[in-house]
This record gives C-alpha cells, sequence and structure tokens, in this order.
C-alpha cells in the first residue's frame, strides 16, 4: 500500500496545525460559528445531535493494521469504544470532544491518516473497488491512479471552495464495485484496442435529492491526461455549477442543464488549455505510484487443500460462511474474507476497538498487515490462504464479524439515521434491526439468495437507498418518522435507480411489508432468479398489490 | 489609505473600489482619485476611464468572464477579483485564467470576504494582493502564506507538480 514520505507526512502535519489555530480561534471567539463551519466541515467535523461527529478518510478503502489500531486506540481513548463505517469507505467517530479532536488528528497523522476533505464542498475521499488488487475479475489495478488522484485532490487550491461536495469513484474490473455510474465522477480503467492503459469517464451521477445514472463524457482518456482532464471538468464545474441553491448545486445538475453533450464539449474547450502541460503524467510518474501496489510474496498453493475441503464436508455452517463471506481471490489457494459488520442488534457499519485490535492481528497472522473497507460498511481481509479460512471462520465468530449473511437481505448499507445524525428525518437503525430480526432464519434467508438492501435516514440518500434492490428512505410526515421502500434498484454494471411502490409506512409495519414483497418474490420466481431479475421481469405491480391489499 | 497585502509585506494603498450602492447607482469618482471599477462599467466606456487623470483598474465579480478583460490585460496597472463570500471559490479559477490563459503579470488582487485562511489557496492560484476585510487582522493574515510548504498540484507559484518532483525524468 502507499507509504508517505517526508512530504505526504509534512501537509498532513502542517494540516493539523491549521485545523488546531482554527479550532482555537473558534473557541476563543475570533472566528464565527458561520466561518468555522465551512473549515471545520472540510476537515471532516460535523456537529451532531450528541457531539461533534469526526469523519477520517481512509482511502480507497485501504487500511494497514498499524491504522486500525491507531483507530481502536482512538475509539477507546476519545470515544465509546466504538466507530462506524460509511458508505464511502471512510470511518465516523460518533462522540469526540471538539477541543481534543486537533489531538487525534495528531494521533492520526503519525499513522499516515487524516479528516481531510472528509466533509464540506471539496473534493472527498476517492474509492474503489474494495477487492481492488486482489480480485479474480480485475481487468486493471486502480490503486496507482487512486493514490494519484488522492494526491492531486488533497488541498487542491483552485478547488477548494466548489459549489457543492464532488466524490470520484474509480473501478478497474468486470464487475463495477465502487458505484461509479452514482459519483460526481466514476472512472473505469480500460484498455482501449491498441492496448494503451486509460479511463472511461462518467460524470454527473449521483443520489441525493435527485438520483442520477451519470453519463460517459469520454469513451477513452489516455492514462497521462488523467489530471489535466480532471483539472478541466472541476474548473467547469467550479465556475459554472450552481450556488444559488445547495439542492441543484452537484454537478449532475449542471450536466442535465448544459445536457451532456453540451458539457463534455465545455470540458474539452478547457482541456485543450490544459492539455499536455505539466499535470501531465509520465509513465515513469504512474510507475512510481504503482511500485507501492505491487503483490506481496503469495506462497504458491493448491486450490482446495484438504484442509478446506474436509472442514466445508462436515459442517455445514462453515460451507455456509465460506459461500457467503468470502471471495475468489486472483492467486490460487488464496481468497478474500469479508468480517461483516451486519449482525442483528449491532447497527449496521458499528465496529468496536476490541473488533478492530482482533481484526489488526488477523491481518497479520493470515495476511500481509493489510485490510480493506468495503463502501456496504464490511471489514475485509483481503489476502487469506485457503488452509487459514477455518480458524479464520472461528474467530470470526469469536469477536461477532462471522454472520454469513454478505449479500444477502441482512446485509443492510445503512446511515446512522436519526439517532445520531441532525440532518436525518428518521432513525434507521431500530427499522434496520427489525428487518434484521424478521429474517434471521438463515435457511430463509439464503433462500431469498442475494438482495441489497439499502436504508437512508433523509433525503441525502448517505444510506444509497435508491440503488438497492430494496431501498427504504426515512421521512417526516408532521413529525412523526415514516418508511418509504422503492424496489428495483440495482448498483453495478447496470446502475438502476428504484422505484417507489406507494405511500409510505409506519415504523412497526416495515417488516411486515418485507415480508409479504418477499412472499410475492418466491411465489412468482422461476429457477434460480434472484430477487432483482424478478422485480425486473413482472414490475412493481404485483408487489403493490399484496403490500397494500385492503384487509376483509 | 488603508492596510493591504502585498507581495508578502503590508503596505499603504489608496486604491478605492467602485461598487454600486442598494439602489444598484454607482456614486461619482472623483478624477484624480486610483479607482477599480466593476468589469461592466469598464467596457461601457473605456476610453473615458483611460482619459482620467487618476489611474484606472478593474474589478471581476464571480461569474465574470475574463476573455472580456483579454485585451487591455496588458494595459490594466492592477485586476482585482471579488470574494462575496469567502466560500464562494469561482475566483480560484478567475486568478488562474488570469494567470496562465491569459497571461496577465500585473497586480492580482483578492477583494471581499479575504482572510487568513485563504491567503495561502489565493496566492497559489496567482493573487499577489489581498485587501483583508474589515474586521479581520491584516498582520495576522501574513502568516497564512506560510500554512503549507509544499503541494501536490501544478499552481501558478510552483508549475511543476509534485509527483513531477518526485521521480526525475529519465
Amino acid at each position: 500500500m502507499y507509504r508517505y514520505d517526508e512530504v505526504d507526512h509534512r501537509i498532513v502535519r502542517e494540516r493539523v496545525e491549521q485545523f488546531r489555530d482554527q479550532t482555537q480561534r473558534f473557541l476563543s471567539g475570533a472566528l464565527t460559528e458561520d466561518e468555522f463551519r465551512p473549515l471545520r466541515l472540510m476537515n471532516g467535523l460535523y456537529v451532531q445531535r450528541h457531539a461533534p461527529m469526526l469523519r477520517v478518510a481512509i482511502p480507497y478503502g485501504h487500511l494497514s493494521s498499524r491504522q486500525l489500531r491507531k483507530l481502536a486506540h482512538i475509539a477507546r481513548t476519545y470515544d465509546r469504544n466504538y466507530a462506524h463505517f460509511t458508505t464511502r469507505q471512510n470511518i465516523q467517530f460518533n462522540w469526540p470532544e471538539l477541543a481534543r479532536v486537533p489531538d487525534i488528528l495528531a494521533e492520526l497523522a503519525e499513522v499516515e491518516m487524516h479528516a481531510i476533505q472528509t466533509s464540506g464542498n471539496c473534493v472527498r475521499n476517492t474509492t474503489t473497488d474494495a477487492f481492488a488488487g486482489v480480485a479474480q475479475d480485475e481487468l486493471l489495478d486502480p490503486r496507482a491512479y487512486c493514490e494519484i488522484i488522492r494526491q492531486w485532490s488533497t488541498l487542491h487550491p483552485e478547488f477548494a471552495f466548489l459549489p457543492r461536495k464532488f466524490k470520484i469513484a474509480v473501478s478497474g474490473s468486470v464487475e463495477d464495485r465502487a458505484a461509479t455510474q452514482v459519483h460526481d465522477i466514476g472512472l473505469h480503467v480500460v484498455r482501449n484496442e491498441a492496448g494503451e492503459v486509460g479511463f472511461k469517464v462518467i460524470v454527473g451521477g449521483g443520489l441525493g435529492r435527485t438520483p442520477i445514472v451519470g453519463e460517459v463524457v469520454k469513451e477513452f482518456l489516455p492514462t497521462r491526461h488523467l489530471l489535466t482532464y480532471l483539472d478541466a471538468v472541476l474548473r467547469v464545474y467550479n465556475r459554472f455549477g450552481r450556488r444559488d441553491n445547495k439542492y441543484k448545486a452537484r454537478i449532475k445538475i449542471l450536466v442535465k442543464a448544459m445536457t451532456v453533450e453540451g458539457f463534455a464539449a465545455k470540458v474539452e474547450d478547457e482541456w485543450l488549455h490544459l492539455k499536455d502541460g505539466p499535470s501531465t503524467l509520465r509513465d515513469v510518474d504512474v510507475a512510481h505510484y504503482a511500485s507501492y501496489f505491487t503483490d506481496p510474496a503469495y506462497e504458491v498453493l493448491q486450490s482446495n487443500p484438504p484442509e478446506l475441503t474436509e472442514k466445508l464436508a462436515a459442517e455445514p455452517a462453515f460451507a455456509r460462511w465460506l459461500e457467503r463471506n468470502t471471495r475468489p481471490h486472483k492467486q490460487a489457494g488464496y481468497r478474500s474474507v469479508v468480517l461483516s459488520l451486519k449482525k442483528t442488534g449491532v447497527p449496521p457499519g458499528d465496529i468496536t476497538a476490541e473488533q478492530m485490535d482482533a481484526a489488526a492481528d488477523w491481518a497479520d497472522r493470515f495476511g500481509y498487515g493489510e485490510l480493506r473497507v468495503a463502501h456496504e460498511q464490511n471489514l475485509i481481509l483481503p489476502d487469506v490462504r485457503e488452509r487459514d479460512l477455518y480458524e479464520v471462520w472461528q474467530l470470526a465468530k469469536s469477536q461477532g464479524f462471522a454472520t454469513p449473511n454478505i449479500g444477502l437481505l441482512t446485509d443492510i448499507i445503512c446511515c446512522p439515521g436519526g439517532d445520531f445524525c441532525s440532518l436525518a428525518n428518521a432513525r434507521s437503525i431500530p427499522v434496520a434491526e427489525a428487518i434484521q430480526t424478521c429474517f434471521e432464519d438463515l435457511d430463509y434467508l439464503f433462500d431469498l439468495g442475494e438482495i441489497d438492501c439499502n436504508f437512508s435516514g433523509c433525503m441525502n440518500a448517505c444510506g444509497h437507498h435508491h440503488i438497492g434492490n430494496i431501498g427504504i428512505l426515512g421521512v417526516d410526515k408532521n413529525g412523526e418518522e415514516w418508511y418509504q421502500i422503492t424496489l428495483g434498484g440495482s448498483q453495478g454494471s447496470h446502475t438502476t435507480i428504484g422505484k417507489v411502490i406507494g405511500p409510505s409506512f409506519a415504523q412497526a409495519d416495515v417488516p411486515l411489508a418485507f415480508e409479504k414483497i418477499m412472499t410475492v418474490y418466491l411465489e412468482q420466481r422461476t429457477n434460480g432468479e434472484r430477487f432483482i431479475e424478478t422485480v425486473r421481469r413482472i414490475g412493481l405491480d404485483p408487489f403493490k398489490e399484496r403490500v397494500y391489499a385492503k384487509h376483509h | 489609505m488603508r492596510s493591504i497585502i502585498k507581495d508578502g509585506q503590508i503596505t499603504q494603498d489608496s486604491w478605492q473600489v467602485l461598487r454600486a450602492d442598494e439602489q444598484g447607482q454607482y456614486p461619482q469618482v472623483a478624477a484624480d482619485v486610483d479607482v477599480i471599477v466593476p468589469l461592466a462599467l469598464w467596457l461601457a466606456d473605456k476610453s473615458a476611464w483611460q482619459g482620467r487623470v487618476g489611474k484606472t483598474a478593474v474589478w471581476l465579480a464571480p461569474d465574470a468572464d475574463p476573455a472580456l478583460l483579454a485585451a487591455d490585460l496588458p494595459d490594466l496597472p492592477l485586476v482585482a477579483v471579488d470574494f462575496p463570500a469567502f466560500t464562494d471559490g469561482r475566483g480560484y479559477s478567475l486568478g488562474r485564467l488570469l494567470r496562465e490563459r491569459y497571461s496577465y503579470a500585473g497586480e492580482l488582487r483578492a477583494l471581499g470576504d479575504v482572510w487568513v485562511d485563504l491567503l495561502h489557496y489565493l496566492w497559489q492560484v496567482g493573487f499577489n494582493a489581498f485587501e483583508i476585510k474589515d474586521g479581520k487582522d491584516t498582520d495576522g493574515a501574513l502568516a497564512g502564506y506560510d500554512t503549507f510548504t509544499e503541494r501536490y498540484q501544478s499552481t501558478h507559484r510552483e508549475p511543476v507538480p509534485l509527483f513531477r518532483r518526485r521521480v526525475t525524468s529519465q
């Protein structure tokens, strides 16, 4: 993984000192609340219901065991012993004290971490496939480009005060696991017919109030032009994006207003002036960053060793866990293990300090000291030998990480909701738990198969409800919490925005609505058809009829 | 006269900024004062402004098109960009365009909601003079230059981005 050099360290240290000074000036009254707000937001600090919330960047979801131990230490020392993984591969602390935040940042800087641009109207953490570098279906490793983009976007002097937040995601595999079509910029690392590496550039996707699937503005951008092209896109957005209405300020609104052709032409015009300028990447530059992402010293192993196959035959529960919570690896004899943070009764994405320490130890013992954070809010051990899987499973069980539900209905993507977030219209955590409880029977859950269930507590859509096969949105009706259900959304290579099935539900009625939807699916599905495929085939009406049927 | 920051020093400055009042009317400008006028007024009667005894400069609002000023840049003693709110980042792009696309080499001044926390970025994109907002400390704002000793990107001050300086060319 990427390691800081002296300059990276210095930049982060200087940002910590700048923020310490800004915080002190706010506490002494030299900065007003209105002045301090944008400054603290662009350093990841929100003021929430109970306390400030600090969001720490995990660049493209890469984490070392040392960093995870530091996060555990911060959770114990400055917070209440736990933290929360977000849908953008970041981690949040819910209870830090404002005056101590600069000290937290100083501790993070020791392990090459920061909270720079994890919020605010600026370029946010660059995200990618959680399985980048190890996935079996990877075409090109996106991580060197992610790091190049991370550095380009960090404290960019021209783009510190954009009209609104700006999110970039990169994917290099067959299946898009980075939700690139719902980002301000989505980049697919591709090879053209001549064998040259470059990017397909998608602009203007996003969720929130106006969910839009992004459109391609450039089919093939050669690698060397990556940063000059990004500068051109950002400059057009910075200058012409709306600033009069925050709900119309994302780049997707500008792209719609200009049409994608008009927008692409404007960018092209700007790019002509920047193209081949000093920010042009040379092969040696790309090679420099790629050198941090070489393969570890994998052992030469056979797939399916007897240590694995014997245990699989003997213990169906282990087989079930392996099927759901591990993924194929590009290296024979290895798999990636997903540690589920979706155990019923624990808010989705929450992790305790003890769990962090345990996972860090396993990363050292069973891998190469690295972990990944998935945007589905789970933690990943990327390189586990198949012969060690049984032991890892036992350990994962001992720490509450082994719920075999990855990709299933109870692996709910969920924002913190009204329990923590001051923007939320409704609580999400208790409702997610009620759904998880309702589908706890593993045979039933497995029979239902792969279903993405995404839950947002408000229109800001942090829980990505629009692209859940089933989405839930918390809404406020005269001060009461209600829940709207959408069906048919999907992420990945065929991103689709789900459709609302009808009037919203009271909290207590959500699990019942889910049960009815699942009953329709089980009645209607043909052999091997996944939930989303059935929804696409039969449409929403059969579900609506069942869910809203009058009782007689 | 007021204190401003120019080229890293506090200096006394007599330029007056011509802004519309609440009714949208512009006050009269005495013939012998040095005045910074809005782009629209400049374009409407360039020769009249150029014929004054006092010097005339131009300021751009964040939504201005700097191309409209391109032909006049070599003759202007000063160009200013207004930041009506510090969160309005359009002026940073204008600064770069004036310096990099239109090769403006004269004084480039930031006006409006400008204070210490913005100075570093403004300097990097090409501004070299700063009229610090009333009520904010001008002397203290000088420290803003040095907030960061290095940066990743190609900027007006350091066109060669860090990645190119890290890896020497082969």
